[in-house]
């Protein structure tokens, strides 16, 4: 049996109100999780589900409450292994540096030399479609091109998984679809694991192998589906019979718990 | 130039020719106000005669050794604040009353710890300064985005990395609306110190000038310092809209 | 009493204890040559706040202070909107009001001495010069910054413009003006006090800068306890009611 890329055990997240009164938050778990090398994970929840929180986990930003996460074997404890990389929802661009200097500074915590820095800023600017902005700043650049200038600042450390939080929340829903062929493509190319958290349905259902559906808080993993895509897919994908099936499939589990997110209490199956 | 310039620089010229032409027909007499040309060339002939020069090279040097001392001071203070959660929130009532204090009044007991040199005065301008730059510095750095410190943390940097690599440059236009403040608050400090007990530098001049009705030496002095503050001010403007700019945010 | 509230009033009273520490802290080391202890200075104040020679100053100064601030409410406020409303007019004039912001003002007093005579009317003409610019400035910030989808709102329900300005402008550009109305306070005070300072026969600047010239140490004590106190109460005050009216807007 191979071993998982990265391995989830009984892992919750317990938090106390900021005030110190009152009862702490149960935001998340208990989770299991395995995820395979190579595969496309997507993650849908309601929101406040804790979905965030299990990427600060999974980064180490925060250590949980309970449980353990290894990764290659490794725990992660209190700081992002090398290996991972991530992407955020919100822009994470350095507004004062330019889109080449944002790319290179991915490179900081490795001992590269020169040239081999330089080939790796090249690669990552032409593989994300940036080489002719390498040079201005990112308040030049659409929220969508600064959304690339953080996926190839993460791609020039050539991580082994790569964690996408909403990265296209922002964005219009014509440039999600294409952003996700890149994706797709990066994907196939780099031969990494992919980590997708999204509260969209299809952009889940169009991207990944298997696809976790988590309840509202505590955010617990109800379902996983799988897709059986084609390695080779891109968004056209979404014109297969199959694919509203999965949709659908989704929306099923996730309908109930997100009228619990909104409030509705008589909420029913 | 914008078309709001040009008629910014045409109503400056009006005003200064209504004012020539008040003072030249005696409507406004020359007790008050000197006609602007007569500024101009009692300037010029200061500044050609040198004997002022010791006065200003004071004032001027003072003022920026205030300044400098402000701005390091207050970025660090700001930087360490910030990290303090309960030392900030004590202080934050200070910090929102501190323009209202007559600091002027604590002169005396800084001739007295400092000696009769130029220390009480430049430390007259790094307590007015000071605050205006921890104060945008705490304001800058509250508005680093989150995520960018996140980012500072995948990337296993460090404290001092973080603040030199990401939240400083983050806050810079902030920190420069401060160093900005600290301009004017130590030419303040630093003058009105002068004005009130010192045997040297511009406001001593000034007020010397103002007491003997020498508005031939007064004028000119007045017109320095305004010129320098309105100058370093706009030359650090303009560095802050670039840097504005540059984000998208002007 | 609002948790904030509260929690800024103990952190004004954590404030207090420090800065009295530091003071009497400060009084070891350096002792009556040029300080008194917190104790001395609240004997002596209260001593010293029942003569009439203190009440004409403060009488002086009251006057002089709620003068040129109402002034420099009344012009900064009327400067604010109308700037705030013409983009045109405060491309102009804005520049003006930022190079007056920033040049140390004090230079100018004797321009204005010169220009009003010793007397009321320079450090009333002092302290407003001090006020009007940043009131001006927020306000038109403030009025500038108001959200159009209001503004287009306000036009769909065929408001005029004074009504506009009286339901929709004023309101939510209220928090910020308050702002300015704080800071300009605090400058106005300040300004007045310096024009009282520099060159005037009444009011508590005179007395302070009476006092440092004759080396009279109970009173500088007492002044800078006295202003700096008012100053303080007053600031906070202002500031409550600034966090209020924010929370509401």
């Amino acid at each position: 049996m191979t071993q998982p890329h990265i391995r989830l055990s009984d892992v919750e997240m317990t938090f106390s109100r900021p005030d110190g009164v009152g009862e702490d938050i149960h935001a998340l778990g208990p989770i299991q999780l395995d995820l395979r090398h190579g595969e496309f994970f997507a993650v849908v929840g309601p929101s406040g589900c804790g979905k965030s929180t299990l990427l600060e986990l999974m980064i180490g930003l925060t250590n949980p409450t309970k449980g353990t996460i290894t990764f290659e074997g490794q725990p992660i404890n209190g700081s992002c292994p090398d290996g991972i990389g991530v992407v955020f929802q919100e822009d994470a661009s350095f507004a004062w540096l330019t889109v080449r200097d944002n790319i290179a500074f991915g490179l900081r915590r490795m001992a590269l030399d020169r040239r081999e820095q330089d080939e790796r800023v090249e690669q990552a600017l032409a593989m994300m479609g940036l080489v002719e902005f390498a040079d201005v700043y990112p308040s030049q650049l659409s929220g969508g091109m600064r959304q690339r200038v953080c996926i190839a600042r993460t791609l020039v450390t050539q991580p082994r998984l790569i964690l996408l939080d909403e990265p296209f929340g922002a964005l219009d829903q014509q440039t999600r679809l294409l952003m996700g062929d890149e994706i797709l493509s990066l994907w196939r190319k780099t031969g990494a694991t992919i980590f997708l958290i999204t509260h969209a349905l299809d952009e889940a259902a169009m991207l990944a192998d298997r696809i976790g559906v988590m309840s509202s808080r505590p955010g617990q993993l109800i379902d996983i589906v799988e897709t059986n895509w084609p390695k080779d897919r891109d968004s056209r994908i979404v014109e297969n019979d199959a694919f509203g099936a999965v949709t659908a499939r989704l929306w099923r589990s996730l309908r109930v718990e997100s009228m619990k997110a909104i409030g509705k209490k008589d909420a029913q199956a | 130039m914008t078309k709001a310039g040009l008629i910014r620089l045409a109503l400056i010229a009006v005003l200064l020719g209504a004012l020539e032409v008040l003072v030249r027909i005696g409507r406004i007499d020359a007790l008050t106000m000197q006609a602007p040309h007569k500024m101009l060339l009692d300037l010029y002939a200061m500044l050609a005669s040198g004997k002022l020069n010791k006065a200003i090279a004071k004032t001027m040097g003072n003022a920026g050794f205030a300044f400098v001392i402000a701005v390091s001071l207050g970025v660090i203070s700001g930087l360490m604040i910030h990290r303090m959660r309960r030392v900030r929130e004590t202080l934050d009532p200070l910090f929102a009353t501190y323009y209202a204090i007559p600091v002027f009044a604590f002169y005396p007991l800084l001739i007295l710890l400092l000696g009769l040199g130029d220390a009480p005065q430049i430390f007259i301008g790094v307590m007015l300064g000071f605050v205006a730059v921890v104060v945008n510095t705490l304001n800058g750095l509250d508005r680093v985005p989150r995520v960018l410190l996140k980012t500072a943390r995948v990337n296993g940097m460090n404290g001092l990395e973080t603040a030199l690599k990401i939240t400083l440059p983050s806050a810079a236009p902030y920190i420069l609306t401060g160093a900005k403040f600290a301009v004017a608050y130590s030419l303040i400090g630093v003058i009105g110190a002068e004005f009130i007990m010192s045997t040297g530098g511009m406001g001593y001049e000034i007020s010397f000038a103002y007491n003997n009705f020498d508005n031939a030496t007064m004028y000119p002095l007045i017109i320095m310092i305004l010129v320098a503050s309105i100058s370093i001010n706009m030359v650090i403007s303009r560095w802050e809209k670039s840097l504005l700019k540059r984000r998208g945010l002007q | 009493m609002s948790p904030s509230t509260r929690r800024l009033i103990v952190n004004m009273g954590w404030l207090t204890l420090v800065i009295l520490a530091l003071w009497q802290g400060l009084y070891a080391l350096i002792g009556d040559i040029a300080l008194r202890s917190p104790l001395a200075t609240l004997q002596f104040t209260a001593k010293f706040v029942t003569t009439p020679q203190f009440a004409t100053h403060l009488a002086e100064t009251s006057k002089a202070f709620v003068l040129a601030l109402s002034i420099a409410m009344a012009s900064g406020l009327a400067i604010g909107f109308v700037l705030g409303l013409k983009r045109f007019a405060s491309d102009i004039f804005e520049p003006f009001l930022i190079a007056i912001y920033s040049v140390p003002k004090i230079t100018l007093y004797p321009i204005l001495l010169l220009v009003f005579g010793l007397g009321l009317s320079a450090k009333v003409a002092f302290g407003a010069i001090h006020g009007i610019v940043p009131i001006a400035l927020f306000t038109l910030n403030a009025v500038r910054n108001v959200k159009p989808v209001l503004l287009k709102t306000a036009r769909v329900m065929g408001l005029s413009s004074t009504t506009t300005i009286r339901t929709v402008i004023f309101p939510s550009a209220l928090p910020e003006i308050f702002a300015g109305l704080r800071i300009g306070f605090s400058l106005t005070l300040i300004g007045t006090l310096l024009g009282e300072m520099f060159a005037s026969q009444r009011g508590l600047g005179f007395l302070l800068m009476n006092a440092i010239g004759l080396h009279n140490v109970d009173v500088i004590v007492m002044l800078t306890f006295l202003l700096t106190g008012f100053a303080g109460i007053a600031g906070i005050v202002l500031l409550l009611i600034n966090r209020r009216i924010t929370a509401q807007a």
